[in-house]
């Protein structure tokens, strides 16, 4: 029997066990959109900006594990997910969108809504395709899933022109999908876990640097196994927060430019680098020459073009990193009977001498509320137990430093493409992945205004994601760097004279609207928020707009070259005299 | 250095900008480039040649076998091979010159494939250097068009070279 190329889709989708789609309609894609219109099993959830669907369908696939999907039209329904693409491509989070295209025989003439995305978005996707032929849709969607899934995930564009989605077709679904010229590398080489093993017995003064890759393959486990066996201490990448829990003993939080004293200081003094499904970015290497001078490097990924992409390396280990510690921790275990805790205890006590002598601190202030001290309340009002989003710049930084994340998939963050406006549509994914969890979005006043519009789409859906503005009325991190960088001229920063009032702002949108300007009155306003179960939240926390992130790394310099707040320091001066 | 890397890939449309697209996206520079149909029409081969340090070619390779349509990656600067190209040139020598120029296209043993009132278009077949050599010595007689192919190459049979 034939079907139209929409029914075919649809049927597709089903089939790849997708349950809800983030999408906005349109011309070329009015076939899709009607097929959807009667489907019970599909949930079509309508944002209010293509790149909101494309965020939404990003957090729903970070929180969740599974695929992202996204249907947007052609033109600058597709362009408008570009930005989103690209957020997604940076940190490998699988998503399958698809475009609408003009009809095949209109394409390349400058028809009405016609943008060439496949041109556009070949260097932001894993893959991506045009269908020409109704009879190749089935075998591309199965394709486009398996890729994005499937290797270092990321997201794959399928564009879909409107006489194919309007053509008529039998639908024969690939039982299996095999592509000649992609196999990725899922199990190490046996030879080189073997000198990674004895890489590890040999080293007195080992540090675990776990990315995104530990969560994107699920090897939380193994990693607290092996980090638990061989007495290694564990930092982690922005994007490995969560991947090892953040209030274990061995634990040494966030390293790089707003790293941790300690992490930064024993990745510096280690002789053995372990990093695990990372590459290392610059905003955690610093200057490179400096970095980790001392240390053999290990790195452990499944993508063969992160090894030795930025960092010399020593022992790369090809394979996908959860199969890759499993084999690890079994050579380790068959090596000669090692007594780790005797061999690890100087440097253990080294990593918590660190730990003391400079702690993430900020000052508490009785009369302003501190943006730090929101993110502390946010973990404690929580116990922990939230879906962190953040947007980009301070607030990212601040819920990386003062929230623990003892659980992957719980923090999402644009970690690569650093995309203000993510935060608010991710959030939206989540929680719709994750209905039973509470969903907090840590925003500033800049980003959250960069797709705000999505409040439309979580008051629809009586989504209860709660939205912490840290409303600093700066762009804040970009006045920090003014501040310490260029003289304190505030170029184009202040943001305060022409903000929303976020409350009504909220209150306009039919979600709740509270406010914070006190310190005393930040933790009855979060949990007055989280008895909010049917209604998006706006908190609008009025913070100290001259706070700033701490330590950090000045731009060029090595990682242990990191300042601190002046005036705390001045006081401990001041006390050791 | 110098590498001359022959890409195995699926013969389909967009093949060609992904891979130009890698190079260009990241700066490097694509010497020459050819391609053509395998004796399998679903795939093609091209052969690039690029310059660049030792990291940079790595790269280059991983990522060119990360692409999905991108079937194999030989970098032949470890492997004994034959390489070759062709060129094109059409030379507008003096009356009094023509003579040594068509002595100069035998000894390189070029053909001459098309003649006018004025002009010589040759064609020539070889390695890199033998095409510069000629190319240097024809340069004096007037070159008015040139044109080539751009290097292929394939690996001689069982002398794998060691790194």
């Amino acid at each position: 029997m034939k079907i139209s190329g929409a029914e075919i889709l649809v049927e597709c989708l089903k089939k790849e066990g997708v349950k809800h789609i983030f999408g906005y309609p349109g011309g070329v894609v009015l076939n899709i959109f009607d097929v959807l219109y009667d489907e019970k099993d599909l949930q079509l959830i309508l944002t209010r900006h293509e790149q909101g669907a494309i965020h939404a369908a990003d957090g729903y696939a970070r929180a969740s594990g599974k695929v992202g999907v996204a249907i947007v039209t052609s033109g600058p329904g597709a362009t408008n997910t570009v930005t989103g693409i690209a957020t997604a491509s940076m940190d490998s989070i699988p998503l399958v969108v698809f475009s609408g295209q003009v009809p095949t025989l209109l394409i390349g003439n400058d028809a009405f809504q016609e943008a060439d995305i496949v041109g556009i978005t070949r260097p932001c996707t894993k893959h991506n395709y045009l269908v020409k032929d109704i009879k190749d849709l089935a075998q591309t969607v199965r394709e486009a899933f398996y890729i994005a899934s499937t290797g270092r995930p990321g997201p794959v564009l399928i564009d879909l022109p409107k006489d194919v989605t309007a053509g008529m077709s039998d639908f024969v679904w690939p039982q299996e999908v095999k592509i000649r010229s992609y196999n990725p590398t899922y199990h190490g080489n046996k030879y080189m876990i073997n000198q990674a093993a004895q890489m590890i017995a040999h080293s007195k003064k080992p540090v675990i640097m776990a990315g995104g890759g530990v969560i994107l393959s699920g090897a939380s486990k193994e990693l607290r196994e092996l980090a638990e066996f061989a007495k290694i201490p564990v930092t982690m990448t922005l994007m490995g927060l969560g991947g090892f829990p953040g209030t274990h003993k061995l634990s040494m939080g966030m390293l790089g430019m707003h790293g941790t004293y300690y992490a930064n200081t024993a990745v510096q003094n280690s002789d053995l680098l372990m990093g695990i499904g990372v590459r290392f970015d610059d905003r955690v290497t610093g200057k490179t020459e400096a970095f980790a001078s001392h240390a053999k490097i290990m790195q452990i990924d499944i993508d063969p073009t992160s090894i030795k992409k930025n960092v010399r390396v020593d022992l790369p280990v090809v394979g996908d990193v959860k199969n890759v510690l499993r084999d690890l921790l079994k050579t380790l275990k068959e090596i000669k009977e090692q007594q780790w805790g005797a061999v690890r205890s100087a440097w253990l006590k080294q990593v918590e001498r660190w730990k003391e002598e400079r702690p993430l601190t900020y000052r508490f202030d009785k009369n302003i509320i501190k943006p730090e001290f929101v993110v502390e309340k946010i973990y404690e009002v929580t116990k922990g137990e939230a879906i962190i989003c953040t947007e980009v710049g301070q607030n990212q930084m601040w819920s990386a430093q003062f929230f623990k994340y003892d659980h992957p998939r719980r923090f999402l963050s644009s970690g690569g493409l650093g995309t203000m406006g993510y935060g608010f549509p991710a959030a939206i994914g989540a929680q719709l992945a994750c209905p039973d969890k509470i969903v907090i979005d840590i925003a500033g006043d800049g980003s959250i205004q960069m797709n705000i519009q999505e409040l439309a789409t979580a008051v629809i859906n009586k989504l209860p994601v709660k939205v912490a503005i840290l409303n600093n009325g700066y762009l804040g991190m970009v006045r920090q760097w003014q501040e310490l960088f260029f003289k304190e001229r505030y170029s184009h920063t202040h943001l305060e004279s022409g903000n929303p009032d976020f409350v009504k702002v909220a209150e306009a949108y039919g979600a709740v609207g509270l406010r914070a300007t006190k310190p005393e009155e930040v933790e009855p306003v979060l949990k007055e928020a989280l008895k909010v179960k049917n209604r998006p939240v706006f908190m609008d926390f009025v913070v100290d707009w001259k706070e700033k992130v701490f330590p950090m790394v000045p731009a060029g310099a090595a990682i242990d070259q990191m300042i601190f707040d002046e005036e705390k320091e001045e006081k401990k001066l001041k006390a050791v005299k | 250095m110098r590498h001359t890397i022959s890409v195995l890939v699926e013969n389909k449309f967009g093949v060609l900008s992904r891979i130009s697209g890698l190079f260009s996206g990241r700066g490097y520079n694509i010497e020459s480039l050819s391609v053509g149909e395998t004796i399998d029409p679903a795939v093609s081969i091209m052969t690039i040649v690029t310059t660049g340090e030792d990291l940079v070619i790595e790269q280059i390779t991983k990522q060119l076998n990360k692409l999905i349509d991108v079937i194999k990656v030989v970098d032949f600067l470890e492997i004994d091979h034959v390489e070759r190209e062709m060129i094109l040139v059409k030379v507008a020598p003096r009356k009094e010159d023509k003579p040594e120029v068509l002595q100069l296209a035998e000894i390189f043993r070029g053909r001459i494939v098309d003649s006018g009132q004025t002009t010589y278009t040759i064609e020539i077949t070889g390695e890199e250097k033998k095409i510069s050599a000629f190319i240097d010595l024809i340069k004096p007689f007037g070159i008015k068009e040139f044109v080539r192919t751009g290097k292929v190459a394939l690996a001689r049979e069982g002398t794998r070279k060691g790194k």
